[in-house]
């Protein structure tokens, strides 16, 4: 069949397998032949991360194992999603520690991407809170991983897009929470100086985000809506409402133009009129405002779309981010959700994305326009340092990427260690030049 | 809190249904062939907020005396609220075509193991004047198509069976739902290419749940699969049989 990532581009016919169990997993590893496998949960990731042409679906490895109503740690297999754990815990005060954007990630999707969040700052990446897992290597043996038990296995999945093995399960520690409720401040900023200095102003903030008008130029470069959030002790615990609204085809590609992207932005920056506003507000729309439309990516067009998210070092951070906004400016392609982040300490994961300093999340329409746009950008982040997340990424060159994932050669050398070169391998890692062939 | 026997446990529209029990923190019993695959899903139901969770072996092709499980099952569970029967096996129809022992094989597991099953609980809820007893059926009874009348003459049968229990307790208050799946995504039927009528488990288990709440007798899953097979059951033969249906 035909598949994609959720960009829907690219796309690549492949031969998808469904393991029922462990032990089916298993087998389908010990008489692969000669096939590279890639392990693919819900398909979030945006460009070619899941995608080869024999794909490994955790989708019935969905089983939770154990949880201590006590300490919040829970055991779980590799295709359980944020979706059930939510709809599992969250009336019984547990929270994910960290979670993405989007609820629809596999526990074994949130591990090899190493996922951050809007707490990325206080709490760390997904992986920060992975007290252990379980994984399946080249040779059929499944072994335990761990920050102390094969420690560089560890660190070469956690963010490893998949390509040290097949994660089964794993154990994760989930938050405290006394409600299903956010206390959420949104604060105006008119440029992206006041909007630096809002997030240094609130860096104790548990959650925060700001979301970026990209089409704005000069003096109001980097306007911008900051979005400050912590979990509150009102309002007891609600399940979450679901909606079924949804995008039901791939709307005309003119749809989504300078000037239906400039009013949406307007509105959208309109709509807080004071200084900062205050709302108590249910988990769901804080976290996953894009949830609640089924298939929006259709709003891109047939063509599919790209995510562009690169992170720069703060020292960088306002010179840096005003070369890169204003490049997207001028050129005028318009992404709907740019969204501006800080982040707090990385961790010692040889490919996980975040560093301290400044993160940036754009789409754009597939077009030779945009490839030319995001080649630019990545000159300009790789002279700040910086480097570009591989969870979204479908067109990065490989020098691109070596330069900004200075431990990819650490990296490569477990994989080799654990016989996973050439057996996990994805269109991503052949691209990169991590697997041979393309 | 319901208690809940489940028959053909392991099934994939079974499971989904039993996270949905397990969720309201219903008392569960599964059956199913395969005790290892029950163990893992008893530990997963288990925390989904199961209250109480036993499993035992059963096997519709068994010469075992079932009467015995069954019997130990309402005595585990302390009586039985809801009964739903969801095993079941797609026989290849080419193989059975050529095959007696396949085909008589096919209709144990999916017609004449629910009559044995239908037929002791029928007791049981009539005796107790409550509750409700669920069965998986299949659109595939509805008409007899040269593709699939194996297993369509199998679940016709099972949906017959239960038009006449349901007449037949109607009087002692108990629900007997027949629950009609058109196409559904699960391992069964991997072998498939998927297009827009197929549903997920997770979908029809939802139905499921909503037809026990409301006291339904038959729910096709989903709903307009009801409208299909209302056509496909019209086509006059003459043309019927011009198609590959």
């Amino acid at each position: 069949m035909l598949i994609g990532g959720w960009g829907q581009y690219p796309l690549v016919e492949a031969k998808v397998s469904s393991p029922l169990s462990g032990d089916d997993l298993q087998r389908t590893i010990k008489t692969r032949e000669d096939k590279a496998y890639i392990a693919r949960g819900l398909g979030r990731s945006y460009g070619d991360s899941s995608l080869s042409s024999t794909i490994i679906s955790t989708r019935y490895l969905n089983r939770f194992h154990s949880f201590n109503e006590k300490t919040g740690v829970l055991t779980c297999d590799a295709g359980v999603s944020l979706d059930e754990v939510l709809d599992t815990f969250v009336h019984r005060g547990w929270f994910p520690s960290v979670t993405p954007g989007t609820r629809f990630v596999t526990i074994g999707g949130a591990i090899a991407s190493d996922v951050h969040g809007k707490n990325h700052h206080t709490v760390g990446a997904f992986c920060d809170h992975v007290l252990s897992f379980r994984i399946l290597i080249a040779n059929g043996d499944i072994l335990n991983c761990s920050p102390s038990e094969n420690r560089d296995l560890f660190l070469a999945t956690c963010g490893g897009m998949g390509l040290t093995g097949l994660i089964t399960d794993a154990t994760i520690k989930l938050l405290k929470v006394e409600s299903s409720f956010i206390e959420e401040t949104t604060c105006k900023a008119r440029n992206l100086k006041e909007c630096l200095e809002l997030f240094d102003t609130h860096n104790s903030a548990p959650y925060s985000v700001a979301w970026i008008d990209c089409l704005k130029q000069g003096k109001d470069l980097g306007r911008s809506l900051l979005m400050l959030g912590r979990h509150s002790g009102q309002g007891g615990y609600d399940d979450l409402k679901k909606t079924a609204l949804s995008i039901p085809f791939n709307l005309p590609e003119v749809c989504l133009n300078k000037l239906t992207v400039g009013a949406f932005n307007a509105l959208y920056y309109g709509r807080i009129r004071k200084q900062t506003q205050e709302r108590h507000v249910h988990y769901g729309p804080y976290f996953y405002p894009l949830d609640g439309i089924g298939n929006w990516t259709r709003l891109y067009g047939a063509k599919g779309f790209v995510q562009y998210q690169f992170v720069i070092p703060k020292d960088a951070g306002l010179e840096g981010m005003t070369r890169v906004l204003d490049k997207i400016a001028k050129s005028g392609a318009g992404s709907f959700l740019s969204v501006l982040k800080v982040f707090g300490k990385g961790n010692d994961n040889f490919l996980s994305f975040p560093f301290e300093g400044y993160t940036l999340a754009l789409d754009f329409k597939v077009s030779v326009q945009t490839f030319e746009l995001l080649d630019q950008l990545d000159a300009i982040v790789q002279d700040y340092g910086g480097r570009v997340y591989l969870t979204k990424d479908a067109r990065m060159s490989d020098h691109v990427f070596k330069a900004g994932y200075p431990q990819w050669e650490v990296f490569q050398s477990v994989r080799e260690k654990y016989g996973a070169i050439g057996t996990f391998a994805s269109l991503q890692s052949r691209r990169l030049g991590l697997d041979a062939g393309r | 809190m319901k208690k809940v026997l489940i028959i053909g446990a392991t099934s994939a529209i079974a499971e989904a249904t039993a996270r949905l029990f397990a969720k309201r923190g219903d008392q569960l019993f599964l059956l199913a062939r395969d005790q290892k695959k029950l163990s893992v899903i008893a530990d997963d139901l288990k925390v989904r907020g199961a209250q109480n969770i036993h499993t035992g072996v059963y096997d519709a092709t068994g010469q075992q005396s079932s009467e015995d499980i069954f019997d130990k099952a309402i005595k585990q569970l302390d009586g039985i609220d809801i009964l739903l029967v969801a095993h079941g096996v797609l026989p290849d129809q080419k193989a059975c075509e050529i095959s007696v022992g396949d085909t008589l094989k096919a209709f144990e597991v999916n017609a004449t193991s629910v009559v044995a099953i239908l037929t002791y609980f029928a007791n049981v809820f009539e005796a107790q004047k409550k509750g409700s007893i669920a069965v998986i059926s299949s659109v595939a009874g509805d008409r007899g198509r040269q593709s699939n009348y194996v297993y369509g003459a199998a679940k016709g049968a099972v949906s017959i069976f239960l038009q006449g229990l349901r007449h037949r307790l109607a009087k002692s208050g108990v629900q007997v739902l027949t629950i009609k799946p058109g196409f559904v995504d699960t391992p069964m039927t991997a072998a498939f290419d998927k297009g827009a009528l197929w549903a997920q488990p997770e979908q029809i288990a939802k139905l499921i749940i909503k037809a026990l709440d409301r006291k339904k007798s038959v729910v096709y899953t989903p709903w307009f699969w009801g409208v299909i097979m209302l056509i496909i059951r019209s086509v006059p033969d003459w043309i019927f049989h011009k198609t590959r249906l």
